[in-house]
């Protein structure tokens, strides 16, 4: 495994983290992308040895591994297919309310929402609680 | 040789490809009949050739030798989960016809639903690490489509939070099986544990956690549920009970194959806290829910903590006990949501200040309710008493006094939680109102009604025949506690 490789499957994996933990899915989408790439060089740079082409019929060895790149080879496939699904969801969810941010769960800040109330003050009605909760879903998903 | 393993893979992916070509909808409905049928029978084949020696069903296919072949192989646990998971596809399948709103807006429901049968039952029979990974991926994509079918803003955040999720725990695998590869140059299941074993404790305990972390994350395991209960909700029922039933499964069943048969004993008290944590976990958000698909998908987390549990200790009778509650619980969990698909297509939801006095409506609808629900509680004479049982008496043998009194603290408290959904849906005023002139909600659904009734039959059948089947599973753990069996049946002597 050359050095070269092991830096460079590093800046891949670092890269494709950081950009994973972004709230925008584009962004999330290029990070997929790079990460997946950082992994096929991780399983290309596994193979250890080289050598002759592995065709039956030829016998002068050592013989290179084949299976790393039929690996990488899937893993390549699987992997476009994953990405074009994710930049569909992030246009769809573009068409439907303009932004492509990763949100928080509704019932999570709902729930959330209804204790932090509960502990505020008993006199507010649930009604209240429920008008307020439903004019903050808005905005609760922005970046600060 | 063999060539039925290969039928449970080959007929859904044949009957997808078919069905994609057909417009019409019951010509569709036909083919995915079809092809489930083939798996079906297939897998009963399977099934009945395992358990009647102890020997394991191995088959490479193309006919090449042992260490080049891709092979499939199914011991006794990979031939129940597969039997138990397409007979739990085949139920569904009928209920989802019965709900048409899911297939009727979607051309593309039926050949997805046969690419998601194809994934599962791959991920239970192949017998090397890359074809797993290929077979979760196929079983993934097909849910990622299954989940947003409808496009709606809901699924689409919830989806979001799926997909991203599941491509992280995607790339941890490939990069697990990248890294076995690199330190012991195969992949195949078989040449692994004697390889592994050789390694550096360092490597090998990081290796270790590399697989635990990847499959933790499709299980739900605590900490690394959260998605889960984000995201189920959001499918239709039909949908949700096939991921509820078997998605996390494919997840507890490679750290069933990771801990017993590639690195035997390892991480066995980290996998107890684990265990622990989860079930305590998914039992408290259940109770701070207030809507039914949310508690049950709270649930799912809570109980995969017991299956977990059960590896964990890891002797044989704890294994046996894993494989029973395995058995037990995919069926169970799956009529719940079955059941709760009926409410929700009644109602139009499950939210608990929204609707009530269904048991005033239809008494044997709740009566579907409860008795899966008692079942998932642990009470007896159900599947779930037996399952619960007898993990809790394997803790007891094996001095684990900690997790025997939590697990069965958080079997009382499931039980609190089910009586939340039977006070907030089934007690009460009738709400909301009865349309004009419907005659009874039951009689409404009947391809539904007729299809969960026989899932809730089925969980009965495994009370009742709990002696033999509890036999089958010990077999299955005498498999999973002896991997040279294992190792053997797949090189070939």
């Amino acid at each position: 495994m050359s050095f070269v490789l092991v830096v460079l499957i590093g800046v891949l994996f670092t890269i494709g983290t950081y950009l994973l933990l972004q709230r925008s899915l584009t962004r999330i989408v290029l990070g997929v992308g790079i990460l997946a790439n950082g992994v096929n060089v991780l399983i290309l740079a596994s193979s250890a040895r080289q050598g002759t082409p592995p065709i039956i019929g030829s016998d002068d060895g050592p013989f290179t591994d084949p299976l790393p790149q039929a690996l990488v080879l899937t893993a390549i496939v699987i992997g476009f297919a994953l990405t074009a699904f994710l930049v569909a969801l992030a246009w769809r969810s573009w068409t439907i309310d303009g932004n492509d941010l990763v949100e928080d769960d509704i019932e999570d800040r709902l729930v959330a929402r209804r204790i932090e109330a509960d502990h505020l003050s008993d006199v507010r009605g649930r009604e209240d609680v429920n008008e307020d909760v439903d004019g903050d879903l808005d905005t609760a998903g922005e970046p600060a | 040789m063999n060539a039925v393993l290969a039928l449970p893979i080959i007929a859904p992916l044949i009957g997808a490809a078919i069905s994609i070509t057909f417009r019409q909808l019951a010509l569709q409905r036909l083919v995915s009949f079809a092809a489930l049928t083939v798996s079906l029978v297939s897998s009963i084949i399977i099934t009945i050739d395992v358990s009647r020696d102890t020997d394991i069903t191995v088959s490479r296919l193309g006919g090449w030798p042992a260490n080049i072949a891709i092979t499939l192989v199914a011991d006794r646990l990979a031939a129940m989960m597969l039997l138990i998971s397409v007979t739990l596809l085949v139920i569904v399948l009928v209920f989802a016809i019965g709900q048409k709103a899911v297939d009727e807006h979607s051309p593309i429901y039926h050949p997805i639903y046969l690419i998601l049968a194809a994934g599962i039952s791959q991920a239970f029979l192949a017998g090397d690490l890359f074809n797993v990974f290929v077979a979760i991926e196929l079983m993934l994509m097909a849910s990622y489509v299954l989940l947003t079918l409808d496009g709606t803003d809901k699924q689409i955040q919830s989806g979001i939070t799926y997909v991203v999720l599941n491509i992280v725990k995607s790339l941890l695998l490939l990069t697990a099986i990248g890294l076995i590869f690199a330190a012991t140059g195969t992949i195949n299941m078989a040449e692994l544990p004697e390889r592994l074993a050789g390694l550096p404790d360092g490597v090998r305990i990081g290796l270790n956690l590399l697989l635990l972390v990847a499959f933790g994350i499709k299980a739900a395991v605590f900490p690394l549920y959260f998605w889960l209960p984000d995201s189920y909700p959001a499918a239709p029922s039909s949908v949700t009970a096939v991921f509820a039933g078997l998605l996390t499964k494919v997840g507890v069943y490679g750290i069933i194959r990771t801990e017993t048969l590639l690195f035997p004993g390892g991480q066995s008290q980290l996998l107890l806290w684990i265990a622990g944590f989860t079930m305590v976990v998914g039992v408290i958000g259940a109770l701070a829910q207030s809507q039914m698909k949310r508690i049950l998908s709270f649930h799912i987390v809570s109980q995969i903590g017991y299956i977990v549990m059960g590896v964990a200790i890891g002797t044989k009778a704890a294994l046996a006990a894993t494989v029973f509650y395995l058995l037990h619980h995919i069926p169970v969990k799956a009529s719940l949501f079955l059941v709760e698909g009926i409410i929700e297509g009644e109602t139009g939801e499950t939210q608990f200040d929204r609707v009530g006095g269904l048991s005033r409506r239809s008494g044997f609808l709740a009566m579907m309710f409860m008795i899966p629900a008692f079942s998932l509680a642990g009470l007896p004479p159900f599947s779930g008493f037996l399952a619960k049982y007898s993990l809790v008496r394997t803790g007891f043998d094996n001095g684990q006094w900690i997790i025997i009194g939590i697990a069965i603290a958080v079997s009382l408290m499931t039980l609190i939680s089910m009586t939340k959904i039977w006070i907030g849906l089934f007690w009460g005023e009738i709400m909301p109102a009865v349309p004009e002139g419907r005659v009874g909600i039951l009689r409404h659904y009947r391809l539904m009604t007729v299809s969960t009734v026989a899932l809730i039959a089925g969980t009965l059948a495994i009370a009742t025949f709990g002696g033999p089947l509890y036999n089958f599973c010990i077999g299955a753990a005498e498999q999973l506690t002896n991997p040279m069996i294992y190792i053997q049946a797949v090189r070939g002597s």
